[in-house]
C-alpha cells in the first residue's frame, strides 16, 4: 500500500485488550494509526494540533491526544479507544448519561469527551460544574454549547457514587 | 425523548466520511494559492509525479475537459455579477487558499510531499482585501478586468422614510462593524468519490447538508444523468450552513475520480477548513432609527456593505446573508417606513456564505442596539420601549416593510416570560450592588424574529435548484413496524428522531417501531435536506400526512378483517382498538401480515397499500417567522478587558415542539455559537490578504470553561397554516445571542466613557471603552 521509500517501523502494542503488531510509517500519528491501520474510527481528527480533543485515546491509562503522539511511541504500550469492549464503569455511565441527556448532537467530539470525562471521574468522584467545565476545556464541542455535557457528567458522577455507596 | 441513533455515536460507532473505506481508494491533496491575487503558470509537475506512491498530478488543464466552470446566477437578480469559478483555478488565483492543482496518491502524506515539488511561477497582483477599500469606486479590482467590485446593489424603500426622519422627535444611529467568522463544524468537509467507468456511474459519500442538491449539481457539472450520480450523506459531524455549498475541492475530487476511474478521497485538514470553508457575517452597517414624540418607532434606515470574497458562493449566492439581514431588521417591531441599501462587494478572500441564522444575528444586533439607544435618549427602560413598539398580537397578520408576513408571533408573552425568568427587578438591584462593589457587570436583552423553513419562492424564482419540498415514503413491515425514507438530512440536530416520533404518532405505533432513513439519493425521494431550520416544519408535516395515509390503509384492512367500518376503529401503540370502548381487537402486525401474505382473506380489490408516500411544501408563507427574547449577563475584567458571560437566558417560540429535549439543546448550542460570534470568533486577513486564523489556536472557539449555563423556556404559538403547527428552532439561539451580549457589554460600560460597536468584542476595544487605553485614532 505504502510507497517503497516511506520510512517504516515495526511496533508491538496492546489495543483494546488485543495484541497488535504493525508496520507503521515513522511519521504516522497515533490517531491515523488506530483509524486507518486498525479500523478503529471512533477517535476523530478535528484539528491535528492538539487543541480540539476529538482524537483522544488512552495510553497506559492516561488520556492522550492522538494527533500529537506518533504511532511508534505506543510501541510496547497499552492503548484503549472508545471502541473497547471492556469500558470502565465511568465510560459506561457517561455513555448512558450522554445518550439520555442529549449531550451530543453530531457526535464527532463525543468519544473524546467521554474519555476525558471518564478520566476526571476516575480522579474526582464529585466534581463541581466548574471543575467539569475546566476538565473539558481541552475538548471542543461545536454543537451543544456544553451545558448538557456538564449535566451528563454530573449525573454520571452521581450514579457512580450511588453505586459505590450501595 | 433521547435520539435512538446516538447510542452508536457515544460508542464511537459513527460513520463519518473519513470512516468509510472504498477498495482501491487513493487520497487527494490540493496545492493552494499562497497569494491573495496572482497570475500563475504551473510550469512543472514531473518531479511531483515521480514520487513513489503518487498516482496523478492534476491541474486545470486536466480537469477543465471533464468539468466546465460555474458561476452564481440568480435569475431574479440579473444585475448580480459574479465571475466564473473552476474546480482548479486556471492562470488566475483570486484568494489565498484557492486550489490550483491536485495530487492523488497512495496516502495523504505522500500527496502532500508531492505538492511541494510542483513548480509554479507566480506574478502577484494588488489585492482587494478590506471591505471599505474594496467597496470604493476606484478600488483595486478583485479580478482582472472587473469594472467594479460591487457584485450586487440592492435598494428598498417603503413608506416615506425621509419624511419620518425629518419629523422624528429623536433619531438614533449606530455604525456597527461585524467581522468575518466561520462555522467550524468539528468534522471538516470531506468526500469519497467512486466513479465506475463500466457503468458511467458515480457514487459519492460526502459531508453535506443536501444530498439531492449536491447530486443535481454534480450531474450537471460532470455531464451525467442524476440517475447515475448517487450521493450518500452518512453521519455528518456538524454543518451549520458551511456544508450546503458547491465547493471547488469536492467537484475536483469527483472529476479526478472520473479521470482515474477509481475512488478518490479528500478530507480537509483544519487549516484548509478555516481558510476554504465559507466565511460569514462581514458587514459594515450604518443604521438609524426615527422615534416620534409618543416613543413609537416610525422609520429605520440601514446601509449595509457586505463582504462576499472572491465569488458569490455557488449556487445560493453570498448575497442571501445580507438580504436575510435586511428582511429581519426591526423584526419584532411595528414600523411603517424603511429604507435599506446594500452593496455586496467582491474581495480577494474566501467566499462568504450561509452560516447558521443567515443574516439574522446582524439584523438583531443592529435593531436591538438602536432600541437601547432610543430608550436611553427618551430616558426610559428599554423594556418599556420594546413593549410599546412590539407588533401586537391583534395586529397580526401584518406585512413588514420588507414584505415579510408576520403571523403567529408572541413578542409580549416572550418578554414577560423572560422578565419572570430573570427576576428582572431583583437582578437589576443585584447588578447595582455589584457595581457598588466595583464590579463591571451588565445585563443585555435582545428580542428577535428569525425566519425559518424557507419556502419555494426564495430560490425557485432565482432558478437555483434548491428544493423546499420534502418527500416521505413509509413501508409497513410484516412485523407491524414502519420503515421510512425521508428527504431531510440528519446533521446532528436530531430530525431523524423527530420524524420517527411524528410518524409514530401519525400511524399509531411506538416511536421505537419506526426506523427513519435519510441522506441517500438512491433511496429517498427528492427533497430539501437540512437548511433554514426546516425539518420539523416541512419534513415533519410531510411525514405526518404520510403517516396518516398509512394509518388509513391499516384501518381499512383491519375493518375488512373484523367486518366493521374503519371509522369504528382506532389505532394506538400498534394495536387496533374499538374506537368507542378502547377494547383491543387485533395487533397491527396481524393486519400487516394479512395484507402482505394473505390478501386472499380480504375482499376482492382491497389492494391495501403497505407503502405510501407523500410530498409536500407550503403554498403560503414564503418563510415561517419565529420569535423570542434572549438575555445575557456579563462581567468585564477591568485589567484584561475580557468579557465573561455569567448567565444566559432564552425564551423562544418555535410553535409546536415535537421533542423538547432536542429543541432545548438546539437553542443552547446556537446560543454558544452566538456568544462565540460576539466575543471570540474572527477570520483575520492581513492587509495583503494572508489568512491569519488557520488553526484552532488562532481561531478561538467557545470552550466549556468560558461558557455559562443557559436557561431555556418556551412560549408555544403553533403555525396556523399547518397540521402540526411546528416552526423552525435550530437557529434561534444564534440569532439573538450576539445582540444580547453586545447590549450586556454596553450596559456594563454605561458608567464609563465608551461603547462597543464592533463584533467580536475585543478586549482592546473594551479597555478603550473603559478609558484604560487611548481611543482609536480617528474614532
Amino acid at each position: 500500500m505504502m510507497a517503497s521509500d516511506e520510512p517504516m517501523a515495526e511496533i508491538s502494542c496492546t489495543v483494546n485488550g488485543q495484541p497488535v503488531r504493525a508496520h507503521v510509517p515513522l511519521r504516522q500519528s497515533l490517531v491515523d494509526f488506530v483509524r486507518h491501520g486498525l479500523g478503529l474510527t471512533g477517535s476523530h481528527v478535528g484539528c491535528e494540533h492538539g487543541v480540539c480533543g476529538a482524537c483522544h485515546a488512552v495510553v497506559d491509562g492516561r488520556v492522550v491526544r492522538g494527533c500529537l503522539m506518533l504511532a511508534v511511541q505506543v510501541d510496547g504500550r497499552t492503548v484503549t479507544t472508545i471502541e473497547t469492549d471492556q469500558p470502565t464503569a465511568q465510560m459506561r455511565a457517561l455513555q448512558d448519561t450522554f445518550f439520555e441527556r442529549a449531550a451530543l448532537q453530531c457526535g464527532f467530539c463525543t468519544p473524546g469527551m467521554i474519555l476525558q470525562a471518564s478520566e476526571l471521574l476516575t480522579r474526582t468522584a464529585a466534581p463541581t460544574r466548574a471543575e467539569i467545565r475546566d476538565a473539558l476545556s481541552g475538548n471542543y464541542c461545536r454543537c451543544t454549547g456544553y451545558h448538557a455535557i456538564v449535566d451528563a457528567v454530573e449525573t454520571a458522577a452521581a450514579r457512580l457514587r450511588d453505586k459505590a455507596a450501595a | 425523548m433521547p435520539r435512538a441513533s446516538t447510542r452508536r455515536l457515544v460508542a464511537g460507532r459513527g460513520r463519518y466520511v473519513d470512516d468509510i473505506p472504498a477498495k482501491g481508494e487513493v487520497y487527494a491533496a490540493f496545492l493552494r494559492s499562497p497569494h491573495a491575487h496572482a497570475a500563475f503558470e504551473v510550469v512543472n509537475i514531473s518531479a511531483a509525479a515521480a514520487i513513489p506512491g503518487v498516482v496523478r498530478v492534476l491541474t486545470a488543464e486536466d480537469i477543465d475537459p471533464v468539468c466546465p466552470p460555474w458561476k452564481c446566477v440568480l435569475r431574479n437578480a440579473p444585475d448580480l455579477q459574479s465571475p466564473e469559478q473552476r474546480p482548479l483555478a486556471r492562470r488566475q488565483a483570486v484568494f489565498q487558499g484557492e486550489p490550483i492543482a491536485l495530487v492523488v496518491a497512495q496516502s495523504r502524506a505522500i500527496a502532500e510531499d508531492a505538492l511541494e515539488l510542483i513548480e509554479v511561477e507566480w506574478s502577484e497582483r494588488p489585492a482587494a482585501i478590506s471591505l471599505e477599500a474594496a467597496a470604493m469606486p476606484d478600488a483595486v479590482p478583485a479580478h482582472e478586468n472587473l469594472k467594479s467590485n460591487i457584485c450586487w446593489r440592492f435598494e428598498h424603500r417603503s413608506g416615506d422614510p425621509d419624511k419620518a426622519f425629518a419629523d422624528a422627535e429623536h433619531v438614533v444611529q449606530r455604525r456597527l462593524v461585524f467581522a468575518r467568522k466561520t462555522g467550524v463544524p468539528l468534522e471538516p468537509r470531506g468526500i469519497l468519490a467512486s466513479y465506475d467507468p463500466s457503468t458511467n456511474a458515480l457514487t459519492v459519500h460526502v459531508s453535506h447538508q443536501m444530498p439531492h442538491q449536491f447530486q443535481l449539481h454534480l450531474a450537471e457539472l460532470l455531464g451525467m444523468s442524476p440517475l447515475d450520480v448517487r450521493v450518500i450523506c452518512s453521519d455528518i459531524g456538524g454543518a451549520f450552513g458551511i456544508k450546503m455549498h458547491v465547493y471547488p475541492e469536492e467537484v475536483a475530487v469527483c472529476a479526478a475520480s472520473r479521470i482515474l476511474g477509481r475512488p478518490v478521497k479528500f478530507i480537509a485538514d483544519r487549516v484548509e477548513s478555516l481558510s476554504s470553508d465559507v466565511h460569514a457575517r462581514e458587514h459594515i452597517v450604518e443604521a438609524r432609527m426615527a422615534v416620534n414624540t409618543s416613543g413609537m418607532i416610525t422609520a429605520i434606515d440601514v446601509d449595509d456593505i457586505q463582504g462576499l470574497g472572491a465569488y458569490s458562493v455557488y449556487p445560493r449566492s453570498s448575497t442571501a446573508e445580507a438580504m436575510s439581514a435586511l428582511r429581519a431588521v426591526g423584526g419584532p417591531y411595528r414600523f411603517d417606513n424603511y429604507h435599506a441599501l446594500l452593496r455586496s462587494v467582491l474581495q480577494n478572500k474566501v467566499m462568504t456564505g450561509q452560516y447558521r441564522s443567515v443574516g439574522h444575528p446582524v439584523a438583531a444586533a443592529i435593531t436591538e442596539a438602536l432600541v437601547e439607544d432610543a430608550a436611553a435618549v427618551r430616558g426610559e427602560d428599554s423594556i418599556v420601549f420594546r413593549q410599546r413598539n412590539f407588533l401586537p398580537t391583534e395586529a397580526m397578520p401584518w406585512v413588514s416593510p420588507m414584505g415579510a408576513r408576520m403571523i403567529d408571533l408572541s413578542h409580549h408573552a416572550c418578554l414577560e416570560r423572560m422578565l419572570t425568568l430573570v427576576d428582572y427587578p431583583r437582578l437589576r438591584q443585584e447588578i447595582d450592588t455589584w457595581r457598588q462593589e466595583g464590579r463591571i457587570v451588565g445585563l443585555g436583552l435582545a428580542s428577535f424574529v428569525e425566519f425559518t423553513a424557507t419556502g419555494a419562492e426564495a430560490y425557485g424564482r432565482a432558478h437555483v435548484p434548491v428544493s423546499s419540498l420534502d418527500g416521505v415514503m413509509l413501508t409497513m413491515e410484516p412485523t407491524g413496524e414502519v420503515r421510512a425514507q425521508c428527504s431531510a438530512s440528519e446533521i446532528g440536530q436530531g430530525i431523524q428522531q423527530g420524524l420517527a416520533q411524528i410518524i409514530a404518532d401519525a400511524v399509531g405505533v411506538r416511536a421505537d417501531k419506526v426506523r427513519v432513513a435519510l441522506g441517500d439519493t438512491a433511496a429517498s425521494p427528492h427533497g430539501g435536506g437540512a437548511w433554514s431550520s426546516r425539518g420539523a416544519a416541512i419534513t415533519g408535516e410531510t411525514a405526518w400526512t404520510a403517516g396518516r395515509k398509512l394509518r388509513n390503509e391499516l384501518l381499512n384492512v383491519a375493518a375488512a378483517m373484523l367486518q366493521t367500518t374503519a371509522a369504528s376503529l382506532d389505532l394506538r401503540d400498534g394495536r387496533i382498538l374499538a374506537a368507542d370502548t378502547g377494547a383491543e381487537r387485533i395487533a397491527i402486525g396481524d393486519v400487516a401480515r394479512t395484507a402482505i401474505f394473505h390478501p386472499y382473506d380480504l375482499p376482492t380489490g382491497t389492494n391495501a397499500q403497505m407503502s405510501v408516500s407523500h410530498t409536500w411544501g407550503r403554498d403560503a408563507d414564503p418563510f415561517l417567522p419565529t420569535n423570542g427574547v434572549q438575555a445575557s449577563l456579563v462581567e468585564i475584567d477591568p485589567i484584561s478587558g475580557l468579557v465573561r458571560p455569567l448567565r444566559h437566558w432564552v425564551v423562544e417560540d418555535c410553535g409546536r415542539i415535537i421533542n423538547p429535549l432536542l429543541v432545548d439543546e438546539q437553542i443552547r448550542g446556537g446560543v454558544v455559537q452566538g456568544i462565540g460570534e460576539a466575543l471570540y470568533e474572527i477570520c483575520r486577513y492581513t492587509e495583503d490578504g494572508q489568512y491569519g486564523s488557520g488553526t484552532l489556536a488562532d481561531y478561538l472557539l467557545p470552550m466549556a470553561a468560558d461558557m455559562p449555563d443557559i436557561v431555556v423556556a418556551h412560549v408555544e404559538t403553533p403555525y396556523s397554516g399547518s397540521q402540526l403547527g411546528a416552526k423552525g428552532a435550530g437557529e434561534a439561539g444564534t440569532c439573538g445571542a450576539p445582540a444580547a451580549v453586545l447590549n450586556a457589554v454596553n450596559d456594563a460600560l454605561r458608567p464609563f466613557s465608551g461603547r462597543i460597536d464592533a463584533m467580536p468584542i475585543s478586549p482592546v476595544d473594551v479597555l478603550r471603552a473603559l478609558g484604560k487605553l487611548p481611543a482609536k485614532a480617528g474614532a
